[in-house]
């Protein structure tokens, strides 16, 4: 139970500890969200959506940290790097269960 | 969308659905209890790629599904009330309490509105000084911090016309009892992700060392996903039971303290039953005595039902083996026959978030025979 | 009806004392009579209204005709891009040009609720005649029936659309064979997600809003490019894309595959159907069609599509084969081919 989709706050509208909120942008739409649960998060930041309110900020270095193992398992495979149109077609052939 | 598109690369998934393959050396038995990550794994096709190396049994991760039908039928009172408007998640609407649906009662003239966030019901009461403005605040407790949130911004506006029927649940107490169950074949779980955004995930050091399971934080997109089995699976294949955060970008080992306080101000935890599962000891929130004031179940003591009504329990709809895990939704003789999305014969195949109708939708065209679902009535866009 | 069924995105300021409809004005007296000189016959000045006689008699080109019925119940009835309407005209007359023909005449009948307020039916009717102008359609017939309070939401609209079919129109869903290629003329879902953001009042910024704009032109690029293997085009309204192709399985007996990294999806879409939990490909566009290609005319279709404005965002979206368990299906993530249902029901947010 969890839709919680990450937006990229865009202006802090209202600061109050239990009123505080801002317009936090979804890919091409933005919404005007509750931060009380963090009210530290600034500008440019990302923060995860439930709801209508901001439930964490996005630690962007984990993130980076993540993708990064996931390349890294991409070289110890020794399979030619992606293409850059990163089409599905690598993986297009289905494994048969 | 930042965040989202990165973490559903399919190079990526696909090296660790590989990684996944080469670690495991048995079928391992893992869960997971969030109707999100149910959904994304039928929908990104995980749960069918994985299926020789890993059975996955999808707990009882709906709220929508848990919540219990007298809930349900009491929020429907208040809907059709002259007095009340009741708003909801639109996740509620579909479900049948006893007998019908909140979407029922609306055809029937019951004020019912759906709203995004719990937030937007107090805006609506301070809109409509007028009317009592009850909101359905079900959810786990991801969605607890909200709900208490509204309650606290109601209070500080002094308001009046505003209160909430809570029946939030919580997730621990229910992989507890699910462990507790004799028959049990639980052998890891991927914790809800954004559960552990609010709540961190400390409670889960002592569970691990008593249930000696691998508890995995897992977020929701494939990559995600993938990453939380591979470590379940890691954990497993080397015989350990540790707490582990694979969804570090939103998950801090505290949790969310602001959230945290919120819910400690206004929720105490209860006792509370689970449909389908009955009552969990500690399964629940309600409000605290403080609170008592913005409870629905309180100012409207007057609304309820006439008569007893009896709980329709279908004999043939097996919903608390599916919802502890037991069974799965296509083993379910029922399944795609007589229960579909469009007659559903209980609470998991009604909610789109429910295993059973989660299997129904992203089912393997090659395993599965039964007819589509025809098109029922569609809201106007015309 | 809920003042909260055409309040959301009305344009018109209502205070409560502007004149209001009556069960009166449905009565075919002297109120009926005022009411269509100063609202209908002011706005729509072809022949037949002139005079006003029981049955427009109009010349026709001594060829086929194409006729369409359509009844359009939208709420709220203003959101973002239109109105019910331009949304009347447009979907009329898409269905004309779809199939082949060029829309002529238009017949509007009005069912109102009594006490809408008359500048909402004002400014419904100006959309409407503003549309007709667009799309050089007359609207030469029409009704008014007023019901009580409480029924048709404020105002329920039926048109029949009538063209001329000119050249040979494309044949039919049943003309699809196995390695045609399906293909969108823009981005989808673009409508029932505008619709539903409005009538919901969820507050996204900028407001989805709706594609709702007549195809004609659109059909015609197609049409001149791909002469003659056009299989079928349909604009997908209720329902979405999977709808359509759903009819198209029945129709054909071939099964469509979708691919969903080549769904296009505007970003507006893209960001409030995420958050919503919603699948564009169940939410209705209207003004947005899908269109049955043979394959070797597939890319040309495209670009030329892509040349106008109204089309820019085309793409190949998937492609038929031959008939599988599954009527439609999509590829996601992992490659796997998943069912597309049949879209069931009114469209809910989740939060699950």
């Amino acid at each position: 139970m969890c839709l919680g989709v990450p937006g990229q706050v865009v202006e802090w509208l209202d600061r109050d500890p239990v009123f505080g909120r801002a317009s936090v942008e979804f890919a091409g739409v933005r919404r005007v969200c509750h931060m009380a649960c963090v009210p530290d998060a600034e500008v440019g930041e990302y923060v995860i959506v439930h709801a209508g309110i901001a439930i964490s900020r996005i630690d962007a270095e984990q993130a980076e940290r993540l993708l990064d193992e996931l390349r890294t398992l991409d070289m110890d495979d020794e399979l030619p790097p992606p293409t850059a149109a990163a089409s599905d077609d690598a993986t297009a052939g289905e494994r048969s269960p | 969308m930042k965040y989202v598109d990165e973490f559903r690369d399919t190079r990526a998934a696909r090296r660790l659905v590989d990684d996944i393959r080469r670690t495991a050396t048995r079928r391992w038995v893992l869960m997971e209890v969030c109707g999100g990550q149910t959904h994304s794994l039928l929908r990104h096709g995980i749960e069918e790629e994985l299926r020789e190396t890993v059975e996955l049994i999808h707990g009882p991760g709906c709220p929508v599904c848990v919540t219990p039908a007298e809930d349900i039928d009491l929020a429907q009172q208040f809907a059709l009330r002259e007095d009340v408007l009741l708003t909801s998640f639109g996740d509620m609407l579909r479900v049948p309490g006893t007998r019908k649906s909140l979407l029922d009662v609306r055809a029937a003239g019951g004020q019912v509105r759906i709203v995004y966030s719990p937030l937007d019901a107090v805006a609506l009461a301070q809109k409509h000084p007028d009317r009592q403005v009850v909101f359905f605040a079900v959810g786990f407790e991801t969605t607890a911090p909200a709900t208490a949130l509204a309650v606290r911004q109601a209070e500080q506006l002094g308001l009046e016309n505003f209160a909430l029927l809570v029946s939030h649940v919580r997730v621990q107490p229910a992989m507890e009892s699910i462990l507790r169950t004799p028959g049990n074949r639980v052998e890891g779980f991927l914790a809800a992700g954004h559960v552990c955004t609010i709540t961190g995930f400390d409670s889960y050091v002592d569970f691990v060392r008593e249930f000696r399971v691998p508890v995995v934080v897992t977020g929701f997109e494939p990559v995600d996903l993938l990453q939380g089995i591979r470590e379940c699976v890691r954990q497993l294949e080397s015989g350990r039971a540790e707490v582990t955060n694979c969804y570090a970008r939103s998950v801090r080992r505290e949790g969310n303290r602001h959230a945290l306080v919120a819910v400690e101000q206004v929720y105490r935890i209860a006792d509370v039953p689970w449909r389908g599962l009955g009552v969990i000891p500690s399964g629940g929130l309600r409000l605290r005595p403080e609170y008592a004031r913005f409870d629905a179940r309180r100012r409207f003591e007057d609304t309820g039902c006439e008569e007893e009504l009896p709980v329709i329990t279908t004999p043939d709809c097996p919903a608390a083996e599916v919802l502890a895990g037991r069974m799965r939704p296509s083993d379910c003789p029922q399944f795609g026959s007589r229960c579909t999305p469009d007659s559903p014969l209980g609470a998991p195949m009604v909610s789109s978030e429910g295993a059973c109708a989660a299997y129904f939708r992203y089912r393997t065209p090659a395993v599965d025979a039964s007819q589509p679902a025809g098109a029922s009535q569609q809201e106007a866009t015309r | 009806m809920t003042e909260s069924s055409w309040q959301p995105g009305c344009p018109v300021p209502i205070d409560g004392v502007e004149p209001r409809i009556t069960l009166a004005h449905g009565e075919g007296a002297r109120l009926t009579r005022q009411l269509i000189d100063t609202e209908i016959r002011s706005r729509f000045r072809s022949a037949p209204l002139a005079t006003l006689p029981d049955a427009a008699h109009v010349e026709g080109t001594g060829g086929r005709i194409a006729v369409t019925s359509d009844s359009y119940v939208v709420s709220p009835l203003f959101f973002p891009g239109g109105d019910i309407g331009s949304l009347a005209v447009h979907g009329t007359v898409n269905d004309l040009a779809v199939s082949g023909a060029v829309p002529r005449w238009i017949t509007l009948s009005l069912i109102l609720e009594e006490g809408l307020p008359l500048p909402v039916l004002q400014r419904v009717l100006d959309s409407v005649a503003r549309a007709a102008t667009e799309c050089a359609v007359d609207v030469i017939a029409g009704d008014t029936k007023v019901v009580p309070r409480g029924a048709a939401d404020g105002m329920y609209l039926n048109t029949t659309g009538i063209g001329t079919v000119i050249g040979s129109p494309p044949p039919g869903p049943q003309a699809i064979q196995p390695g045609d290629v399906i293909v969108v003329s823009g981005p989808i879902g673009r409508h029932g997600m505008a619709v539903l953001c409005a009538r919901e009042e969820l507050a996204f910024d900028p407001a989805p809003r709706s594609d709702s704009a007549p195809l004609t032109d659109v059909v015609k690029t197609l049409l001149r490019v791909a002469d003659g293997n056009v299989r079928t085009i349909r604009d997908a309204t209720r329902g979405g894309v999977s709808a359509v192709l759903h009819e198209w399985a029945d129709a054909s007996e071939l099964s469509f595959r979708l691919d969903e990294a080549r769904l296009p999806v505007s970003p507006d879409v893209r960001g409030a159907s995420e958050l919503l939990g919603i699948d564009p490909l169940y939410v209705a566009c209207e003004g947005t069609l899908v269109a049955a290609v043979a394959p070797d005319v597939a890319e040309q279709a495209v670009e030329a599509l892509r040349r106008h404005p109204q089309s820019a965002g085309a793409a190949v979206i998937g492609s038929a084969v031959e008939r599988t368990i599954c009527p439609v299906t999509i590829r996601r993530t992992l490659g796997r081919e998943q069912p597309v249902d049949e879209p069931t029901g009114a469209m809910l947010p989740r939060i699950c």
